[in-house]
């Protein structure tokens, strides 16, 4: 072989190895990511099964018992909520009407959150950020 | 010393922007004076930034809260050691300290190079002063540390995030950030030889302590890093594939790939392109990583910034790329190699493999990093993928990385033959194999993943081991020394092989420690009362008594509330204690209540931790703090009406509001509510950290200079003899 | 105050920048080509002393080893020899 046919075998090895890899980067990304939904465009489009990352405000009155914690998450502003049960370790500044980060799988009717998935934004001082 | 610290920074960004031209103007002109003078502007750079660091560095200390930013960051409660370091806790004081470590490391290879590398220089210098120049810049106009509080001096700081008192997170920034300014000048003179035609590997010679330099300190950074989410933050776990960590990992990986395919073009001139790609991407990534810490453009938990970074920091990173692509593509002729590869079974193949899958791994890790900007961008949703994605991808090509680090150390460069491999291989081989059995003695059978790992570390480790036996052997058999003597004049006149070795072992170690922390541990959330017990991993652990303590700073001012649990680890008879802690920080909020302050602000975990060779006893603790919420509520009340009708003194409600912070303490230990505890025994932890530390005195060994000084001197004309003597083996 | 240490500061920088361009020296350049043929020199030799160790622990046959070795010795006495020219016109021709 010649070495300029040599090349174009090697750089056309190379590009679809490259191809290869760029789509199978593609492909598990998109189906194993979890799209970001606020609680009224989960409350009747939720497909169940599917992980979604349900941001919103914790509604006051939640449940605790043992490890296992029930509350209802309601849109940043607005009234829809949707209930979500979690089971762990809270974060600190877990409390009602905090902005709460939670990756979620619906189950039945509730929402159950993903392990250690669940994040309180914290309005305190140290995080101030402009937005 | 407000005005002194920004005379002293737009001073710096003149400096910079005179040497950039004097450089460019001395190097094109051929007039040495001007390009002596642009190395000098580095200098005066390094000093004009390391004034402005020491007027700030001084404010931080001396509690000047005139300065807002010591306003913002600091307070007089805050430990003298976490005030000097709460420097670097800001936005505008971490740009800061970019901008003097830049301007440190820059002189240094500046210095070093003063002599040599002629026409490469000048550029490099024009290219580390525009990055000198850019976050100068950015610190004038943008984000000034020097800037005045606003209103009425106040008496009182805001405090350094709780969260980030704990000693490696005060050590990580500036160790991430000698690695990102370090990668600068590779980056540099890469850029210096590409303008200048010079392809040859002198600049890699001359750079490569550098090089190795800031792999090892970005390396440190990243294990710090996570050695503090694992005892400071309350979930157990060192990494988390979060945008910051990958952020640290990615030039990290690149970098590692160039110092492997460095050598193919010291030793054999190949792969020129490859090599200033490589460092270019570095450099670049290393960028990148600056900015999506400082920029807050993804979530993540510690994203620091605010987001009016976001489009000067595209700008540079920007021109790095096209400047970078058009420097490779338009010199595409010059670099072209002059050998080739002889054979698939060579070290050179095997780093090719090695490069391929670093490259390969960085990929992955910035694909899943930027994926939130990307699908929002495709599909106008942001979404995000979680660590289970990563491993996916990391895994798999991880245990190849360890198989390429235990075979290239035992294969000969250009071509090596069946009875070589068989020479070399079968001691390192039986290694993995016996390593393979005790896995599955001690029943790791059920991970595969993990199985193989600790299989591909025995071989990496047997390999290594060989490779030393027989050094020393053939030592001896030249110098006659004794065993221990033959082990240190081998390292000694072989650092770079040597250490090299030791990094694979460090790495194997690491891997180990992983593999095994993350496929057996035994987790469980669970909610006790005093008195009950639960069962971890073999581990009875009894939540024996809550204890709770309102802790004052040493000026006297109240700090925090510390509610925690003393534990009782029992196995097989052996009992220890442990104790565990959530600290309750004051959140600063004007809305909020004397009392009710102290448990809406920033919380930290003491993490109760008893570590051992063989497995990790881990246990953080959330108490339940709702039982107090009525006294809580009561104390606001109370002081907010004896605050409306003026009565009392601020002595006097200071003494007052200790008082009923003490009793809502007191109340915690003697009607204690149950508490939530993370439990986690966690094999091989430590084995991480055994690891890292291996690693880095490789990279000790590897960077320390070499002892030929001495000889250095003799007439060249005596040494060519030597060799033309020596060119015929007796 | 504050502008007493501006002030300093810039002329300690305007200092150091401007003494080469006063100076005009040329008398160090010499060395640069000396300094990078050093540095391939002893990256040269630690070639040649990393081929003997991978022959000693068994990677390289001894005839593979021979051979890489000569060539290696060979490029060394190349750089060598013109370390030796520059040192003859360095002594020779001292005004350069």
């Amino acid at each position: 072989m010649d070495p300029a046919r040599k090349r174009t075998v090697r750089l056309v090895v190379a590009l679809s190895a490259a191809v290869v890899l760029a789509s199978a980067l593609v492909y598990t990304s998109f189906s194993a990511s979890s799209e970001a939904r606020s609680p009224s465009q989960l409350v009747d489009a939720a497909e169940p099964g599917k992980t979604y990352q349900l941001t919103g405000k914790v509604v006051p009155g939640y449940e605790r018992s043992g490890t296992v914690t029930e509350f209802r998450v309601r849109d940043r502003a607005g009234n829809v909520s949707v209930p979500v049960r979690y089971e762990g370790v809270l974060p600190d500044p877990f409390r009602a009407d905090r902005e709460v980060i939670v990756d979620v799988r619906k189950e039945g009717d509730v929402f159950v959150g993903e392990k250690d998935s669940l994040v309180t934004k914290c309005p305190s001082k140290f995080t101030a950020e402009e937005t | 010393m407000l005005v002194a610290g920004q005379g002293c920074l737009i001073l710096a960004l003149g400096v910079c922007l005179y040497g950039i031209g004097a450089s460019l103007y001395g190097v094109r002109t051929g007039r040495r004076e001007w390009v002596a003078s642009g190395r000098r502007a580095v200098y005066g750079l390094a000093g004009t930034a390391a004034v402005a660091f020491v007027i700030l560095e001084a404010a931080f200390l001396r509690s000047d809260f005139s300065f807002a930013l010591v306003t913002s960051h600091s307070s007089t409660t805050t430990p003298t050691f976490y005030r000097a370091t709460a420097v670097w806790s800001s936005q505008e004081g971490s740009l800061l300290l970019w901008l003097l470590l830049l301007s440190l490391w820059s002189s240094l290879i500046l210095f070093a190079t003063r002599r040599r590398l002629r026409e490469i220089a000048p550029y490099a210098t024009a290219v580390l002063l525009g990055l000198g120049a850019f976050f100068a810049a950015l610190l004038v106009f943008l984000e000034s540390p020097f800037d005045r509080t606003i209103g009425p001096l106040p008496a009182e700081g805001v405090g350094l995030n709780p969260l980030l008192r704990h000693p490696s997170m005060m050590i990580h920034p500036p160790m991430l950030y000698s690695g990102y300014t370090l990668f600068a000048v590779p980056f540099a003179f890469a850029v210096g030889a590409l303008v200048a035609r010079r392809l040859n590997a002198d600049w890699i010679r001359s750079t490569r302590p550098f090089t190795l330099g800031a792999w090892f300190f970005l390396g440190v950074g990243i294990v710090l890093g996570a050695r503090w989410s694992y005892s400071e933050l309350g979930w157990g776990g060192y990494w988390a594939w979060d945008p910051v960590e990958n952020a640290s990992l990615m030039p990290w990986l690149t970098g590692t790939a160039f110092l492997h395919s460095v050598m193919i073009q010291e030793k054999r001139g190949m792969l020129k392109v490859w090599n200033v790609s490589l460092v270019l991407a570095t450099g670049v990534l290393a960028i990148l990583g600056t900015f999506l810490v400082r920029s807050g453009i993804l979530d993540s938990i510690h994203a620091f910034g605010a987001s009016t970074l976001g489009v000067p920091f595209l700008a540079l990173i920007a021109v790095m790329i096209a400047g970078s692509v058009f420097l490779v593509a338009s010199r595409a002729g010059e670099l072209r190699s002059a050998h080739r590869l002889d054979s698939l079974l060579s070290r050179e193949a095997i780093f090719l493999l090695n490069n391929l899958v670093l490259v390969l791994l960085c990929v992955a890790i910035w694909w899943g990093t930027f994926f939130p900007l990307i699908a929002e961008a495709f599909t106008g949703r942001r979404a995000s993928i979680g660590p289970p994605w990563f491993d996916r991808f990391t895994v798999p090509l991880t245990l190849v990385l360890v198989l390429l680090s235990g075979i290239g150390p035992l294969i000969a460069w250009r071509r090596a033959t069946a009875a070589n491999l068989r020479r070399n291989f079968l001691a390192p081989i039986g290694v993995g194999a016996s390593a393979l059995v005790v896995a599955l003695l001690l029943g790791a059978g059920s991970q595969p993943d993990a199985l193989v790992m600790f299989v591909l570390a025995g071989f990496v480790v047997g390999g290594m081991s060989q490779e030393l036996v027989r050094g020393v052997r053939a030592r001896r058999v030249m110098a006659r020394e004794p065993v221990p003597l033959a082990v240190v004049s081998l390292v000694r006149r072989n650092r770079r092989r040597y250490g090299g070795y030791t990094v694979h072992v460090g790495m194997a170690l690491l891997f180990v420690g992983i593999a095994a922390s993350s496929s057996f541990a035994d987790e469980r959330d669970v909610e006790l009362v005093p008195g009950r017990s639960a069962t971890v991993g073999g581990y009875e652990i009894e939540y024996v008594r809550p204890t709770a303590e309102l802790v004052a700073a040493p000026n006297g001012r109240l700090e925090r509330i510390d509610f925690g649990a003393q534990l009782r680890v029992s196995k097989d008879g052996s009992v220890t204690t442990m104790r565990t802690e959530r600290s309750f920080f004051p959140s600063a909020g004007p809305m909020l209540g004397p009392v009710s302050r102290f448990f809406e602000g920033e919380a930290t975990s003491e993490v109760a931790l008893d570590a051992g060779l063989r497995e990790d006893v881990w246990a953080s603790v959330a108490p339940d703090t709702r039982r107090l919420a009525l006294r809580i509520e009561e104390g606001d009340r109370v002081f907010s009406e004896a605050d409306d009708a003026g009565a009392l003194p601020a002595r006097e409600r200071d003494v007052l509001l200790a008082e009923a912070l003490r009793g809502l303490v007191r109340s915690y230990t003697d009607n204690p509510p149950p508490a939530t505890f993370r439990l986690l025994v966690s094999p091989m932890v430590t084995w991480i950290w055994i690891g890292a530390i291996v690693v880095f005195l490789g990279a000790l060994i590897a960077l320390w200079p070499s002892p030929r000084t001495v000889g250095r001197r003799v007439t060249a004309a005596y040494t060519a003899r030597v060799g033309r003597e020596a060119r015929v083996p007796a | 105050m504050d502008l007493l240490v501006i002030v300093v500061v810039l002329l300690v920088v305007v200092a150091l920048v401007a003494a080469p361009l006063r100076r005009r020296s040329t008398a160090v350049e010499e060395d640069a080509a000396r300094a990078e043929l050093e540095a391939a020199r002893d990256a040269k030799y630690r070639e040649i002393r990393d081929a003997e160790l991978d022959h000693r622990t068994g990677k390289l046959s001894e005839a593979d080893w021979r051979r890489m070795d000569r060539a290696l010795r060979a490029e060394a006495v190349e750089i060598l020899q013109r370390l030796d020219e520059l040192n003859g016109s360095g002594t020779s021709t001292a005004a350069g």
